[in-house]
């Protein structure tokens, strides 16, 4: 357990000193000029458009930091061979991956919180207090994190067998289909014979991250159903444990070349 | 008890995308390793070094064949602890300060937080980067790298160390630090393993070396039990500018350095060289009998079999 905190940590701090967290200045800037701007031209609806424009650059940027330095996760290791002196010592490959997704999934959170503290600040100064309702907000960023575990544990299962370019461009095809999948999941209850078949399995195959979309809902003030919360945890953690399982599978058999 | 055991390990790889060939990178090689000796694993580039470490090294799955470090098979987790390894021109975490490095692999080793604290600092002090501790990595030069890289090898106190080419690319000095360190380890009772393609470094520091070549071993023992079977040679120095072309033709190496010449001949040619320089007038400055070099026994191992003399096919 030791091991893997360890290599968590370092994964942290790597993220840290290479300046990932400066995209919080982005954020920063695109929050604070958005709620100046929504605050001068929108009539009634400054909450609307802040709460969406807010969460949905939540999403986005952490979606392309959990790809980003998701597919490098492993290939940059091997690449630079760092990995040798780790997996020379007495560290199992499972622990090496599980500290990886874990060290990933730290910055991430810490990442969103941060924005989502701007994202109340922002909604603060348009709004100027705070209501009851608004405390849905954070269910919504709980999901966001949610999509990012899922789309972490794809971009590292890439990452054990793929060229960081390739695996770019499957976690990034996953997480575009899969913000459609209920679309498709519709697609597929409305087709027929094998087109049905093949609608039905990607479907099921790609993360359903639209179901994690919950930020129309939030904008709205509306509660968001404990059942659904549940759902959505278990199918989260349950799919990023499958991915993360491939990627040990398929890196406890590779040779570092 | 053998430190090393290698029990015939071998490695093919698939090559080519659209027709898959296979490439021997080791034949099955059997070697011997004992406890508190340095160890040289000798071989030009490609020869299978790394291919065998990265085996030993559980980086790379063998085709076939096992080995047994310090009496447990190389697969069994409680060996990674009792060995520390130096990659070939490695590379380490560059936002890290050589200190946070050897914390970090300190606890990868299995050292609580105390045992890091307490046996970093002398890690570095031993390798000479103490000053630099706080420094990042990426701020390092080769040399300084290289002496972080036995440092993190050899922090949690283990019984072998496996070094994969430690001398290359460094300067004479950066080489001369890095021998000196592998002789303190042996002093400290360790067990030395290490591939170069330095001759020189392997017959100042090896107790035994084993020759490999194109995957295949060439030969192992002492340098000295390696290079008695040599024949021996005769160094015929005169003064002159020039080789007379009789002494040529008798020699098997011949050089002009200013108005010295110098002729490397085989025993028995001795008297005829020294017939020819009396006929031509030159003067003798010396002649000494030459000591076999572990580099003449390894470029004879390395030689196609068609180029190998009568007596050495033999």
């Amino acid at each position: 357990m030791n091991r893997i905190r360890c290599i968590a940590a370092n994964t942290f701090r790597e993220a840290v000193r290479d300046r990932v967290l400066y995209n919080l200045i982005a954020f920063a800037l695109l929050l604070t000029g958005g709620a100046i701007l929504v605050g001068q031209i929108s009539i009634d609806i400054e909450k609307l458009v802040v709460i969406n424009l807010g969460l949905t650059a939540v999403s986005l940027f952490g979606v392309v930091i959990a790809i980003f330095v998701g597919i490098g996760l492993v290939s940059k290791e091997i690449e630079k061979r760092t990995l040798y002196t780790v997996l020379s010592r007495p560290v199992r490959r499972w622990e090496f991956i599980l500290g990886k997704f874990l060290g990933l999934a730290g910055t991430l959170v810490v990442n969103t919180l941060f924005m989502a503290v701007g994202v109340f600040l922002a909604l603060l100064y348009v709004a100027h207090k705070l209501q009851t309702p608004d405390g849905w907000i954070l269910v919504a960023v709980y999901f966001i994190i949610l999509q990012f575990l899922m789309i972490t544990a794809l971009a590292l299962l890439f990452s054990s067998f793929s060229s960081p370019l390739m695996s770019a461009v499957f976690a990034f095809s996953l997480f575009i289909i899969g913000s459609f999948s209920e679309d498709l999941r519709g697609f597929a209850a409305m087709a027929t014979g094998i087109t049905r078949w093949l609608a039905s399995g990607v479907a099921y195959i790609v993360p359903n991250l639209s179901a994690l979309n919950v930020v129309g809902l939030v904008a709205h003030g509306e509660p968001v159903a404990r059942n659904l919360i549940l759902f959505n945890s278990a199918y989260a953690f349950f799919y990023a444990a499958m991915a993360l399982c491939g990627a040990v599978l398929v890196f406890e058999r590779r040779n570092l070349k | 008890m053998s430190a090393i055991e290698i029990l015939g390990l071998s490695r093919t790889y698939s090559v080519g995308f659209w027709r898959k060939r296979s490439k021997c990178a080791l034949r099955p090689l059997h070697l011997t390793v004992e406890e508190g000796e340095i160890f040289g694993f000798l071989g030009p580039n490609g020869a299978g070094k790394t291919t065998t470490l990265k085996l030993l090294m559980g980086l790379v799955f063998p085709t076939s064949g096992s080995a047994r470090i310090m009496g447990m098979d190389m697969n069994d987790p409680r060996v990674k602890a009792q060995i520390g390894f130096l990659p070939e021109q490695p590379y380490f975490y560059d936002y890290l300060t050589a200190h946070e490095l050897l914390e970090y692999y300190g606890q990868l080793s299995g050292m609580s937080a105390a045992d890091c604290r307490g046996k970093v600092e002398p890690a570095l002090r031993r390798v000479g980067l103490r000053d630099v501790r706080g420094l990042q990595l990426r701020k390092f030069s080769k040399g300084m790298l290289q002496r972080v890289g036995i440092a993190q090898a050899t922090l949690h106190d283990p019984k072998i160390v496996f070094l994969d080419e430690p001398m290359s690319g460094l300067d004479p000095i950066g080489r001369r630090e890095v021998r000196d360190l592998i002789q303190q380890l042996k002093n400290d009772g360790k067990t030395v393993f290490f591939s170069t393609h330095i001759l020189s470094d392997a017959e100042a520091l090896c107790d035994r070396v084993a020759i490999i070549n194109l995957g295949e071993l060439k030969g192992v023992g002492a340098v000295t039990q390696l290079t008695a079977g040599m024949q021996a040679k005769v160094e015929v120095i005169w003064r002159g500018a020039s080789v007379p072309p009789s002494i040529r033709s008798l020699a098997q190496e011949s050089y002009v350095s200013g108005d010295t010449a110098r002729a490397i001949v085989k025993p028995e040619n001795q008297e005829r060289v020294l017939e020819a320089l009396r006929r031509d007038g030159l003067q003798l400055i010396s002649l000494n009998p030459v000591r076999a070099t572990l580099e003449d026994y390894f470029l004879q191992q390395l030689k196609p079999v068609a180029e190998l003399p009568a007596e050495v096919m033999a």
